[in-house]
């Protein structure tokens, strides 16, 4: 987090309401569109306020590279990028240190879910475009990537669906957008599993004590649930 | 992966009884800290958690800083696996783990704002330090972000600020001080093994566990960062154990690394 707070940035909650006229508790909109990519097995897009990303699976197929097959069950590769367009510093393209973790925590926050057993010896390939960055997108990725799966058919327990939970002077507020992301003290991405509302990913940093982590926690159920909806909403549109 | 099959399963089904090294869930095993391992770097840490071992290095260059915060220094932490460590490593660009683990200790440290950025400016917009912490597994035997985080702080608390030439070279004999340190940020990581919370995993131990969870604490038992890794699912309620149990272990651990730093001679 930067040290130089702009003017404009430094009240960041007026009257309960945040910069962009949200309440605390309140997401950006959301839109999901599912089967956008034709020759994908699965795709899905998503916008939550200014974020937008395409998920697509290719998959399960055969499992490249071979060394990587297991005998047990399929494998899930998990791709995440920003696009050089996407930020407004032009995102060099290629891995980074940042999206391979990125690319690792949202294999493990998926992986639980998905019935990869039924598919021993394949590969699962999900890419992750992010097109347009305003804070929160490993988790609108998530939340696009689980639609995705399910309109490639592969068999899953739930959904998963994530958002975060930051702190943006001194208080809690879901979904954070770009400046209260760069300019607040917190932020905490978070993703559950539709059916039991268990936590597939969790990553913080900032501050927090004890009671604001539980607190946050909290929040995150609460808020998450209006992400389910959406993204059962998009398959049965699709389906229907 | 070199666990069998077997040995896999006896350790998830006994673990909730017994573990194999005879500790409880939440114990530690023991730990060394020795500074000073390394007389070329800046700063430098040996840590040993049972029979893992890392050494953390410090080197300092001068830089330019980055656009966003031109009067600030950068701090950047790399991890190396070498494959001399385990039969799990190979030689060869960062893997995933690796990258995981810079960036989980990267966080801890920055995210507690324990180094001074502002004190490592030399001249704004042109000129900074820029810190390199460094670390390298000579033993891997599980818990490695714990080993890591612990030896990246208590190198940094150790390192020397070398005197600058007047031709703008470096003069690594001489020091002008100690780096502005404020916090002494503490990674405690614990894992789920068959639905029961154990902390300080061994490398089998966290061979066998399904999901792992490490919760970095600073001095006023506060959060600064958390980083859940490992492909299964954990409840609310595990996750604020497992908080709980980082808050209370790095206390013990913090006053471990103040009381080694406070023995140490320049």
């Amino acid at each position: 987090m930067a040290s130089n707070i702009p003017e404009k940035y430094k009240t960041l909650i007026k009257n309960n309401k945040r910069i962009d006229g949200r309440t605390l508790d309140e997401l950006r909109p959301v839109k999901i569109k599912v089967g956008v990519i034709p020759s994908a097995d699965g795709s899905a897009y998503i916008e939550i306020g200014n974020t937008k990303v395409l998920a697509a699976v290719h998959g399960p197929k055969e499992m490249f590279p071979r060394h990587m097959i297991n005998e047990d069950r399929a494998v899930l590769n998990v791709r995440y990028a920003m696009l050089p367009f996407s930020t407004s510093e032009r995102v060099r393209p290629g891995p980074s240190r940042r999206s391979n973790e990125i690319s690792k925590v949202t294999r493990h926050a998926l992986e639980s879910v998905i019935f990869l057993e039924e598919y021993p010896g394949m590969g699962i390939d999900l890419t992750l475009d992010i097109i347009q960055a305003d804070a929160g997108t490993r988790a609108t990725a998530i939340t696009a990537a689980s639609v995705a799966l399910a309109h490639a058919g592969i068999p899953m327990k739930g959904l998963v669906a994530a958002t975060a939970i930051g702190k943006i002077n001194d208080r809690l507020a879901v979904d954070l957008n770009g400046p209260e992301d760069n300019f607040g003290q917190t932020d905490m991405p978070i993703a559950m599993i539709s059916t039991n509302k268990n936590i597939t990913l969790l990553q913080m940093d900032g501050d927090f004590s004890k009671e604001e982590f539980k607190t946050a926690l909290s929040m995150a159920k609460k808020a998450i649930e209006p992400l389910f909806e959406a993204q059962r909403a998009a398959l049965q549109k699709y389906y229907k | 992966m070199t666990l069998l099959y077997q040995n896999m399963q006896y350790i998830r089904n006994n673990i909730a009884k017994n573990r194999e090294d005879g500790r409880t869930s939440e114990q530690f095993r023991d730990i060394t800290i020795e500074t000073g391992i390394i007389g070329r770097a800046e700063g430098s840490a040996r840590v040993k958690i049972g029979d893992t071992e890392i050494i953390a290095g410090v080197k300092m260059e001068i830089g330019t800083p980055f656009p966003d915060s031109p009067g600030e220094g950068i701090i950047m932490v790399n991890s190396e696996f070498s494959a001399l460590a385990s039969p799990d490593f190979e030689n060869g660009p960062p893997r995933e783990d690796s990258i995981e683990l810079s960036r989980v200790v990267d966080r801890g440290i920055r995210e507690s704002k324990t180094v001074d950025v502002e004190k490592l400016c030399i001249e704004k917009g042109s000129k900074v330090w820029m810190v390199f912490v460094d670390i390298t597994i000579v033993n891997h035997d599980g818990n490695l972000i714990d080993a890591a985080g612990i030896g990246a702080i208590t190198a940094l608390l150790t390192a020397q600020i070398p005197t600058i030439n007047e031709d703008g070279t470096l003069n690594r004999e001489e020091f002008v001080g100690s780096l502005p340190i404020k916090e002494i940020p503490v990674p405690i990581t614990s894992g789920l093994i068959n639905n029961t919370i154990i902390t300080d995993m061994t490398k089998d131990e966290t061979e066998c566990s399904d999901a792992i969870f490490t919760v970095t604490t600073i001095e006023n038992e506060n959060y600064c960062a958390m980083q859940k890794a490992g492909p299964s699912e954990m409840t609310e309620k595990q996750m604020l154990d497992i908080a709980n149990i980082a808050q209370k272990e790095s206390k013990k651990i913090r006053s471990a690394i103040k009381a080694t730093v406070k023995k140490h001679k320049i």
